[in-house]
């Protein structure tokens, strides 16, 4: 068997892209530093240079004006634009289009539009950032109907997963973990899609289940990697996709175990963390042995200090008590 | 006054008379009950939407406001399907999940009017950007009033199309009120057409009531779009007859300036006069014109009235273009 090569998930989601604007020219890049920069994050390093800055087009700071713009070349059947928002913390300079036009577009004209864009976005803490660069806001997505979210936790998973995010027809918003920007991991050469909507079994359990996103998947693994020393078997799901979300996977999971941790590196409050609690007591209440769990971030705002910051974010230990918890 | 063939002639005026004729009708229905919700009519702006329409192609597109049914009209949408939209029939051109104030018709180019002032704005740019990348020849045009000039997605969105040049037209409907709020205590500048040497574009103001003075403007700067120069902002200067929205107490403007604007610049009848006194069209041709169109617009309100209301299962249809496992059907 061929060694599949490792790449880091920036060079995952730029081969992505570049797979995409070379098989379609309605595949435009949009965004703040897309082009020559290559993106803060190196993202879209290289692209200017094989594509041109006609379609990889740096924009001036104006988050509302170029992502109404990709919406609106999206709504005319013309581009499928991958649109840049350099932060998630920015949404609210920009949310209106999102969530009332992009989102809504389909619906309000009885099914006819078709909003082929992707926003894709940075978020999470643990760069001391700070309290305006580090939020993670995916819930605010999750909440709009019409919007797709999606949230991949390895370079695997971010490669085929922008891919079918590109080839949606709807809008789909794409959060990248910015600690998630340097790990490596076997990423095959060739093209492929994931499907949005499948979630990933990343480790197989039966004592309890745990379901985790982006960098909280790899705590979870850690955790369970730990307490499997000692004899606990957990089980660690990763949705990928948050919208739509694989309900089933979920569901037989917590069925076959009895035990949920929910962890989610945002807010506790109408979080995706409470959702996938709800879902659990709504849908499986009578398999549950124990009080389903989360684990999230404080109700503050992130701090900067690294000392604060590490202790704000949903930790290795945090997620291991959780478990000893719950069982 | 430039010269425009007796064809186009024809066709201004009846775009004209059959905004004034479905809104005049409209209205009569929204105080009936007939019609649900918000109704914003453009009653007296009908100028602005003929003379800019009268140059654009059905591969060209446009964005609009809340006031949009004047828009959809002169773009050429189905007016049958946008009355049973008003009345929420499931006949409707958005299935009745839209109403007055998200009109849209993809087939002919009109990419929504919107509840969101301003919200429509970039959505003009974008379509010229595809335009454009795509090789074509065809425009978008920007249709918003005074309020939304002064809103973040009217500079955002200007700046971008002045920068990448775009195909693309902005037409501030500048009626004199923000919803009650007068032009004079919006901006200080006399004209929201100043606003474009902000932005290294040209701007004019023009008589909104004249349609022959909106069509010459419009003319240029499509012909100017088309050409690949760039953007351009006009502001028609002009005034809505009716309230904000039907119902509205107008207790912000006095019954006599309504009553000089209506007496005096009326763009229908400033129409009429001018043709009528050039001698490029007759009394009969006109009285043809509104006889056919008090027609068709009582076949789509009898149409809206037959039509079936949506079935309640269509409240979950719509949302996604793709199938969906574990969205829609995951309710509480």
């Amino acid at each position: 068997m061929a060694v599949v090569r490792e790449i880091t998930f920036a060079e995952a989601l730029n081969e992505a892209l570049d797979y995409e604007m070379s098989k379609d020219p309605k595949v435009v890049v949009m965004g703040e530093d897309v082009g020559r920069y290559g993106g803060i994050f190196g993202v879209t390093k290289g692209l200017i240079d094989k594509y041109g800055d006609e379609r990889v087009k740096d924009t001036p700071i104006a988050e509302s004006g170029f992502i109404g713009t990709g919406v609106g070349a999206a709504a005319a059947g013309l581009l499928r634009p991958v649109v840049e928002l350099m932060f998630i913390d920015f949404l609210g300079v920009a949310y209106d289009q999102i969530y009332n036009q992009a989102a809504k577009m389909k619906y309000m004209f009885g099914g006819k539009a078709k909003i082929p864009i992707v926003i894709r976005t940075v978020s999470g803490a643990g760069a001391s950032a700070a309290a305006q660069h580090s939020q993670s806001l995916h819930a605010l997505f999750i909440h709009v109907p019409g919007l797709k979210v999606v949230m991949p936790s390895t370079p695997y998973d971010a490669k085929g997963l922008l891919i079918s995010s590109i080839e949606d027809d709807d809008p789909v918003i794409f959060i990248e973990h910015k600690m998630l920007y340097g790990i490596k991991g076997p990423v095959p050469e060739e093209a492929y899609s994931i499907p949005l909507g499948e979630a990933d079994v990343k480790k197989e359990g039966k004592d309890v289940t745990v379901v985790a996103t982006a960098l909280m998947v790899h705590r979870a693994l850690e955790a369970a990697n730990k307490l499997e020393d000692e004899g606990i078997s957990v089980e660690v799901i990763d949705p990928r996709s948050l919208v739509p979300l694989d309900v089933e996977t979920i569901l037989n999971s917590i069925k076959k175990t009895g035990r949920l941790v929910v962890v989610d590196e945002a807010y506790p409050r109408c979080s995706f963390a409470t959702d996938i609690a709800a879902l659990a007591l709504n849908k499986a209440f009578d398999s549950l042995k124990a009080p389903v769990k989360l684990v999230t971030a404080p109700a503050t705002p992130v701090p900067f200090s690294p000392a604060l910051e590490k202790e704000w974010m949903p930790s290795t230990e945090k997620i291991e008590r959780a478990i000893r918890d719950v069982l | 006054m430039a010269e425009i063939s007796k064809e186009k002639l024809l066709w201004i005026y009846e775009a004209m008379v059959k905004i004034r004729e479905h809104e005049e009708r409209v209205a009569e229905l929204f105080a009936q009950g007939k019609i649900p919700g918000f109704v914003h009519l453009y009653i007296g702006e009908e100028a602005v939407a003929t003379g800019v329409m009268a140059h654009l192609r059905k591969d060209d597109f446009i964005t609009s406001t809340h006031r949009g049914h004047g828009h959809f009209i002169a773009k050429g949408g189905n007016i049958k399907a946008s009355m049973a939209e008003l009345f929420g029939k499931a006949t409707g051109i958005c299935k009745g999940k839209g109403g007055s104030m998200h009109i849209a018709d993809l087939d002919v180019g009109e990419l929504g009017a919107n509840g969101i002032v301003g919200g429509g704005i970039p959505h003009a740019v974008g379509a010229a950007l595809g335009i454009k990348l795509n090789g074509l020849d065809s425009v978008a045009v920007a249709f918003f009033g005074d309020g939304a000039s002064n809103q973040q997605n009217f500079h955002e969105a200007i700046n971008l199309a002045a920068i990448w040049k775009l195909p693309v037209v902005f037409v501030c409907e500048n009626n004199l009120y923000q919803i009650s709020l007068p032009y004079s205590k919006q901006q200080v500048i006399k004209s929201v057409a100043e606003r474009a040497a902000a932005y290294g574009i040209p701007g004019v103001s023009v008589d909104g009531q004249d349609v022959f003075a909106v069509y010459e403007v419009a003319k240029e700067a499509i012909e100017r779009a088309r050409r690949g120069e760039g953007p351009t902002l006009i502001e028609a200067k002009t005034y809505r007859f009716r309230g904000h929205f039907e119902g509205d107490p107008e207790i912000y403007r006095s019954r006599e300036e309504v009553k000089w604007w209506r007496e005096n610049k009326d763009p229908i009848v400033i129409f009429e006069r001018t043709v009528l006194e050039k001698g490029l069209l007759s009394k009969e041709e006109l009285e043809g014109i509104k006889e056919k169109v008090k027609n068709e617009i009582e076949e789509s309100i009898r149409f809206a009235e037959e039509s079936p209301w949506p079935k309640p299962e269509e409240v979950l249809e719509d949302v996604f273009s793709t199938p969906t496992k574990g969205v829609l059907v995951w309710q509480w």
